[in-house]
């Protein structure tokens, strides 16, 4: 397990090396945040003077050395735009995305489960072709289109919604969250909705699989034999059988959450971690993009590697690194 | 758990709770303030946040022309001394009393450099080669290396900061968590939430009188209908840049208000100079020597070809102001009798023949797509413009990001080395911030060069020697009327030559719920006390 | 589902006939064939049915802008879906734009399964290291959402037709890879691949004439669904900002340019290229659960 979980961090250390310079020195081909900064009144040797205080002047290669060094010592770096450290930035955005994710995730359970129950129970039930219709179309639509759409139904023509923006949050645990008060919820619930769509396609269709495989396995057909109650049964035995395998696709599918956050944030106007990367790149902001990558690499490998462990525990069958074979 | 609930009981009751009426007002805003370290930028976007906490020796009125704000006066004593008086009675969001130390302070902050920031205003203190010395706790003199006529309107651009609060902070950081935001302005630091929100409260002791608003919460929402979803629905009172494509219906409708002014931003076309430009062609895809935009037919041709009125109308929602002015009206060197070119593609069509390109060629036009109101799809216009009398044009338009590195300094993988624009037309926009035309001149039609500062926004390199020594000039000459002669000579030598083919001014919108009255400004910057509730 | 015809001779073209039939029986697949057939068709003759040129600025003109569909213009043709902000015609926009989106769909498709398969191919035939390193790039790949890697490549490159294929090529060909390498395993310890070894044919022979035969069902399944994935992805990109120039907008632009007009009421410019878009992708994605459903056995059950 111990050397698993070694090989584990040093491919994500390779990946996070491979990174960094690509964004490095990609970004830095692109063009000069300064130029985008500057009032027009700034004169040459104002400009030069600005370019020589970020260290911008310098090689690249000598740039991102001294970045690699400062990294070392877990310093990503401040901001350009607004010279706060990087990483205290994502920290202070991350449970806003956090909480969109979240609750994605359980509106995708809580309608995709009996949605897809319904839909393996009786196949061939009209609304049953419903259900997969909408799956389907959940699956297709793209995100974004169906953000905005959301917005001109829900906020503009009906006026239930809010538009954009995060409600009042409150301080628990030190962090705040929003969910628990009620314009918290209010605006939660459009972008949340909108970003759990694709996922909820997914339960729909692991659900109804899963169902249906449940419902002709002998042991379901021989708790029937006996007499046990028709809702008994599948409380008890479908949702046992099905949940594994939906808990194990969701986890690894969180990771896509909060990467299609960062479309449903900047649609929303949602203050989260993916607003702030679109933002970044907008202006350039270096050391905000690099940083909001090594979280996300870094992010990805716990999961993976929980995701991972997860199995062994679930199905021994599964050996660790059986794949390196 | 049970503490969780009682909090949240406790807090919908006050929020229940009758009591003093609030006066709370929300603004969408499309950009979020970067930072609150008023020494951090020079953008609009941040300045309109950090204007309600902090304020300048010199305010500017919503013309942007320069009236007293924290000094009451100012006189040049000589020809390098100018003497700044300031206000009395003035005190810190935290009741210490303002003093000449702070405005030293400040200065003297600026001048060392603030780390990190990416467009502090310090030079605009380097101009005329300032320096300064307090005289007493409410003087205070501003020397320069020769005449220098603008300190005023450069000290506008300097906003004051608490000595005892900002003295060893760290730039920025120490701004944003609100423990150095002490300023002396109409509110005081509440709240900065990045991403979602910074909300500042009434300073019941402002000099300026009773400031009406108890609480003003800035959100960005950078989408354009997104922000406007929000003021329809009633998430926020008021909005900045509503899209122009709505303004109509805006207007007409009785639940909302639209404010308007024309702005200080000129958005042109400029050509560049060079004898080579990669980017214009003949018709049979051949590099065309000399340059056609060397002559001065043509450009004319380009610009008569030019229909602002269709792109006013049809784009802006009629929120533009055609010109050929280089400052808007009521600034300090605008030209009252040079008015916006007419739409005659024939006569543009007998000048190209006229020229001897009567075949037309083929450009590049390029130009930002996120930077000005609506600069992708008046870009796309121009060039339907300018294929109908034969310069068949394609569009490059581009993100910011890209756009404006490229416009100072070329790509520089294909161009190493330095100072090198790389297009040969492009669209831009000048904002004249100080409210007058003596470094909107030196900056877009006076020659580049980069020891002197001379032309810094000449991408074009447009170079006439007549422009130049009035520039110069202007820039020497401290009695108002002669300088205004000067600067108003090199503008009409500069537009007859087409030295770059101005489109319009863009104008501010906000967008309201009815019950609100606004005084628009100039400079496109949002304050609350110009916000006052409809009688 | 033991097929025995699978180890006969010469059983691709009854295998071909049963799937034609069982696709046939589906009135879905058939019709998301139909539907995904007419936009192919409507994108190939684009620039001959098209009223207008939407990339010939001579032929847009602002004055025609925002007209509702069915207006006319001033020299008498009809905007049958109406005009955008900069007075072009939608139709003509969509047509297009259809034909950006599926050549962008279709390209990167291609590309990333030419890429994804020979990968998986040499992971299965060299085993060893090689398959290590491969495989151990397709689950890193993988693991991260094509979403993020995509933006951020996109950031690097810049905008344009070309970089966004190479894009889309860089997250989609690990899936080609691991699917491939999966069904070449399985065929590869197949009698006829061990007879073909027996009979000293080279290796890139039994590869190419022997297992990459058996791989297709397999792998146009996987290209459908990646095909659809693609042009959903290209138009979230472009929304924001960072796939394609604004000058020659595909769907994803289309959409997102009108999306500012939707408020005033100009629903036409957002919403038509938005539901061409959506009818696209969901046929495209109900095709491939149907071939997935007749060809793939193993995914079957």
């Amino acid at each position: 397990m111990a050397e698993f979980i070694l090989r584990r961090i040093l491919q994500a250390l390779l990946v996070l090396i491979v990174m960094t310079v690509l964004v490095f020195f990609g970004v830095n081909v692109i063009g000069n945040p300064v130029y985008i900064f500057a009032s027009s009144e700034c004169d040459q040797a104002c400009l030069a003077r600005i370019i020589a205080d970020l260290g911008l002047d310098r090689p690249v290669w000598e740039q991102y050395l001294v970045f690699m060094g400062n990294l070392a010592q877990g310093d990503l770096g401040n901001s350009f735009t607004h010279g706060v450290p990087a990483l205290e930035l994502i920290f202070e955005r991350l449970p806003a995305t956090l909480e969109l994710a979240v609750m994605a995730l359980l509106l995708a359970l809580a309608i995709g489960l009996p949605l897809g129950m319904r839909a393996g129970l009786k196949p061939n039930a009209f609304s049953s072709r419903l259900i997969m219709g909408f799956s389907m179309i959940s699956f297709s639509v793209p995100v974004f289109w169906i953000g905005l759409i959301m917005i001109v139904v829900f906020s503009v023509q009906l006026g239930w919604m809010p538009a954009v923006g995060r409600g009042e949050t409150v301080m628990i645990f030190g962090i705040d969250f929003s969910f628990v008060t009620f314009s918290g919820l209010h605006h939660l619930i459009l972008p949340a909705f909108t970003l759990s769509l694709i996922m909820m396609a997914f339960v729909i269709r692991l659900t109804r699989a899963g169902m249906r495989e449940v419902l002709y396995s002998d042991y379901i057909k021989f708790a029937r034999a006996n007499g046990v109650r028709e809702r008994r049964v599948l409380s008890l035995h479908v949702m046992k059988n099905i949940l594994i395998p939906i808990v194990t696709v969701l986890g690894m599918e969180f990771g896509g959450i909060i990467a299609f956050a960062v479309v449903v944030e900047s649609i929303f106007s949602w203050p989260g971690v993916g607003k702030m990367l679109i933002d970044g790149i907008a202006v350039l902001d270096r050391p905000l993009i690099v940083a909001y990558l090594i979280f996300v690499v870094f992010m990805f490998v716990i999961l993976n590697l929980l995701v991972d462990i997860l199995y062994t525990l679930l199905d021994p069958r599964v050996r660790l690194g059986a794949a390196s074979a | 758990m049970k503490k969780w609930l009682v909090g949240l009981m406790a807090a919908v009751l006050l929020a229940a709770t009758p009591g003093v009426a609030q006066e709370v007002l929300t603004i969408g805003v499309r950009s979020e303030a970067s930072s609150l370290d008023p020494h951090w930028t020079q953008l609009s976007a941040d300045l309109q946040v950090q204007e309600h906490i902090f304020e300048r020796m010199v305010a500017l009125d919503s013309a942007s022309q320069p009236v007293p704000g924290l000094a009451v006066s100012w006189e040049p004593l000589d020809d390098t001394t100018w003497e700044f008086r300031l206000r009395e009675g003035v005190t810190w969001h935290d009741g210490e009393p303002f003093t000449a130390e702070d405005v030293i302070f400040s200065m003297d902050r600026l001048r060392g450099g603030i780390s990190g920031a990416p467009a502090s205003p310090a030079f605009t203190l380097e101009k005329g080669g300032k320096t300064w010395e307090m005289i007493d706790d409410y003087t205070v003199h501003i020397y320069t290396d020769g005449p220098y006529p603008t300190v005023a309107e450069d000290l506008a651009m300097v906003p004051i900061v608490a000595q005892h609060a900002a003295e060893g902070v760290t730039a920025s950081v120490d701004f944003n968590s609100g423990q150095a935001a002490i300023g002396t302005g109409p509110f005081m630091f509440e709240e900065f939430d990045p991403g979602n929100r910074i909300s500042v409260v009434r300073n019941p002791n402002w000099w300026g009188g009773d400031v009406q608003w108890d609480q003003v919460i800035f959100r960005p929402v950078g989408q354009d209908s997104a922000r406007l979803a929000a003021l329809l629905n009633g998430d926020v009172d008021m909005i900045d840049y509503p899209p122009t494509i709505d303004l109509p219906q805006l207007e007409e409708n009785p639940d909302f208000a639209v404010s308007t002014i024309p702005s200080d931003r000129l958005i042109y076309i400029m050509p560049s100079y060079r004898h080579v430009e990669e980017f214009i062609r003949d018709n049979d895809g051949n590099v065309m020597v000399p340059n056609p935009m060397r002559d001065w037919r043509v450009r004319r041709a380009m610009s008569l070809a030019i229909n602002r009125d269709a792109i006013r109308d049809r784009i802006m929602g009629g929120a533009s102001l055609p010109t050929r002015n280089i400052v808007p009206p009521g600034f300090f060197g605008y030209v009252d009798d040079l008015e916006a070119d007419p739409y005659d593609p024939e006569a543009a069509m007998a000048l190209l023949e006229e020229a001897g390109y009567g075949d037309g060629f083929q450009i590049t036009l390029h130009g930002p797509n996120d930077r000005y109101i609506n600069d992708s799809r008046i870009l796309e216009a121009i060039a339907q413009m300018w294929s109908r009398i034969g310069i068949t044009t394609e569009v490059d338009a581009m993100p910011r990001n890209i756009f404006f590195s490229r416009l100072i300094r070329g790509d520089e993988l294909t161009m190493p080395g330095f100072d090198v624009p790389e297009f040969s037309v492009s669209m831009t926009g000048w904002g004249t911030v100080a409210g007058e035309a003596t470094y909107t001149v030196s900056g877009t039609l006076e020659t580049y060069n980069a020891a002197t500062g001379g032309g810094n926004g000449n991408f074009g390199r447009y170079s006439n020697p007549a422009i130049d020594a009035r520039s110069v000039l202007a820039k020497q000459t401290i009695d108002p009327e002669e300088r205004l002669a000067i600067l108003q000579e090199a503008i009409q030598i500069g537009m007859d030559d087409y030295a770059y083919i101005p489109i319009h001014f863009q104008v501010n919108n906000w967008a309201m719920s009815s019950d609100l009255v606004h005084e628009p400004r100039t400079n496109e910057r949002t304050l609350a006390i110009e916000v006052n509730r409809a009688e | 589902m033991t097929d025995l015809a699978q180890d006969v001779p010469g059983p691709r073209t009854s295998n071909f006939r049963l799937a034609v039939r069982r696709f046939l029986a589906s009135p879905t697949a058939v019709g998301a064939l139909l539907v995904f057939a007419f936009f192919c068709v409507a994108a190939l003759l684009a620039p001959w049915i098209a009223p207008q040129n939407p990339y010939d600025l001579a032929q847009v003109d602002i004055l025609d802008s925002l007209l509702e569909p069915g207006s006319e213009s001033f020299t008498g043709m009809t905007y049958w879906l109406g005009t955008d902000g900069q007075g072009r015609d939608m139709l003509s926009a969509i047509l297009y734009g259809i034909r950006i989106s599926l050549m962008v769909g279709l390209l990167s498709g291609f590309f990333a399964l030419i890429v994804g398969t020979t990968v998986g191919l040499i992971a299965a035939y060299r085993r060893g290291w090689a398959e290590t390193v491969l495989m151990r790039i397709v689950d890193l790949q993988l693991s991260f959402p094509t979403i993020l890697v995509a933006l951020i490549l996109l950031v690097i490159l810049g905008r344009g037709v070309d970089k966004i294929i190479f894009a889309l090529v860089v997250v989609q060909w690990a899936y080609f890879a691991r699917t491939v390498r999966g069904v070449a395993l399985v065929e590869g310890s197949r009698e006829y691949v061990e007879a073909a070894r027996g009979l000293r044919l080279g290796g890139v022979r039994i590869l190419l004439g022997h297992v990459l035969p058996n791989c297709l069902p397999t792998i146009l399944v996987v290209a459908t669904m990646q095909m659809a994935a693609a042009i959903s992805l290209e138009a979230t990109l472009s929304f924001l900002g960072l796939g394609l120039p604004p000058t020659r907008p595909s769907l994803g632009l289309l959409i997102a340019n009108g999306f500012d007009y939707l408020q005033s009421g100009r629903y036409w410019i957002s919403v038509v290229p938005g539901l061409v878009l959506l009818a696209i992708i969901v046929s495209a994605n109900l095709l491939g659960d149907r071939l997935r459903d007749i060809l793939n056995p193993h995914l079957r059950r």
